[in-house]
């Protein structure tokens, strides 16, 4: 979806302000936030993509007007309501008032805290051969799907070379929207800034984003 | 919970109380309704609290660097496949799949953004420090670095190129920082000392070895 979560070459936000010495989290709220968000997504089968759709999905104002971790509760809040594992009416009696279905994976406790402590794999079998090797040219399809996908606006349309080949992953396209890994080979495009900028952008620049196979064409 | 609480009270990054203290009912309403149906044990949380306050930094990353400064194999091992490489170093944790080291030279400087949210090597860094997640830099880095490296006081020589690498997808990325002169005949536990974590997004260099002791 084309939201304000996707960042890359907006202007006007500002100086970026770094603090020294930075705390893990900066109140004991945003560290339950992350345990919880972490518990859904290993036992709740809320998978990171749908995660990432659900903060996306945010209002833009809030999106922008929000801490990271008050995002991340929001959107965890709205998608337990939206699957009906919770209902706005037992967060505010802060208590649960009715019988839920059990998790996928039961009560997450202790024997799963190791398994999340580590990232996951997202490499799958591939359903066909790459279609594209090293050094070839390709050109980024222009899409604008309503839902989440992870070609950001400002490399949409433009030529760049495929520099690594990074395997067959989970396609964040399909799996947030509950369809299913549908695998696909992921690459390296390294484009030139000025091809994604215009003449104006330092010469020496070079950006790259992941890309899925389906974001691509030969150019 | 071991938290200390009168930080909360003094950050600049506070809204006004009241708000705080909105979010902070709200928050505990969900926990104790994921509790009371059965979807989570409030200790489970505090153990990947626990975990992340105190067992995942930027040392680990420090100390990959610090080796691949000392030993040619593991470097070459590192830069073609950063995940297996790290997998054979018994004191490090393990990390997950598809992490990509790639190496600053006097001719190419690398940076790391998440434009579209914040994904970071979290098990070789920590947790990303805030600006990492913020709109100023996830707006810019892609199209001014130079502007981006300035807020961070570095400079680059004007013919070293500069490469960002946008983590759109699951691959996750780790600069291998150019080692400083005068640290020759250092130990890897001396030289892990100065790599930073900026050093490893690519938003700083590695402290100045007189500068250890900071």
């Amino acid at each position: 979806m084309n939201g304000v979560h996707d960042m890359g070459g907006m202007d006007g936000f500002g100086r970026v302000e770094v603090e020294q010495n930075e705390p893990a989290f900066h109140h004991e709220w945003e560290g339950r936030v992350m345990a919880m968000v972490r518990a859904m997504g290993a036992n709740g089968g809320m998978n990171i993509d749908a995660q990432r759709f659900s903060r996306e999905s945010l209002p833009p104002a809030v999106y922008l007007a929000s801490s990271y971790y008050k995002k991340w509760f929001l959107a965890l809040e709205q998608s337990m309501i939206d699957r009906d594992m919770i209902a706005s009416d037992e967060i505010a009696a802060g208590h649960s008032l009715r019988q839920s279905p059990p998790l996928k994976r039961g009560t997450f406790s202790m024997d799963d805290v190791k398994r999340v402590m580590v990232r996951g794999s997202f490499g799958r079998e591939p359903q066909a051969a790459a279609a594209f090797a090293i050094g070839d040219q390709v050109r980024t399809k222009n899409i604008n799907p309503v839902t989440h996908t992870r070609l950001p606006r400002y490399a949409r349309g433009h030529t760049g070379v495929i520099e690594r080949i990074n395997g067959c992953h989970v396609f964040p396209d399909s799996n947030a929207q509950g369809k299913g890994d549908n695998p696909q080979w992921l690459y390296t495009v390294v484009f030139s800034g000025r091809d994604l900028w215009g003449a104006d952008t330092d010469p020496s620049l070079k950006v790259s984003i992941e890309a899925f196979e389906p974001y691509l064409e030969r150019a | 919970m071991t938290h200390d609480h009168d930080h909360d009270h003094d950050h600049h990054h506070d809204h006004d109380h009241s708000e705080l203290t909105e979010t902070q009912l709200r928050v505990r309403a969900l926990e104790t309704v994921l509790t009371e149906k059965g979807y989570v044990e409030p200790a489970a949380l505090d153990a990947i609290v626990e975990a992340y306050e105190t067992k995942i930094g930027p040392r680990n990353g420090a100390r990959v660097v610090a080796k691949a400064w000392t030993d040619p194999a593991f470097k070459k091992a590192l830069l073609e496949d950063a995940t297996k490489a790290i997998g054979t170093l018994g004191h490090v944790s393990r990390v997950g799949d598809h992490l990509i080291a790639v190496e600053n030279t006097p001719k190419q400087h690398n940076m790391i953004v998440c434009t579209l949210c914040s994904c970071y090597p979290w098990e070789m860094l920590g947790l990303p420090p805030i600006w990492y997640k913020a709109a100023p830099y996830r707006s810019r880095a892609v199209k001014d670095p130079r502007g981006v490296l300035a807020d961070f006081g570095v400079t680059l020589p004007k013919d070293t190129d500069i490469r960002v690498w946008d983590s759109t997808a699951e691959t996750r990325f780790l600069v291998l920082p150019m080692r400083p002169a005068g640290t020759e005949g250092w130990s890897e536990e001396q030289l892990a000392e100065i790599v930073t974590r900026d050093s490893m997004i690519g938003t700083g260099v590695p402290k100045a070895p007189e500068e250890k002791t900071k």
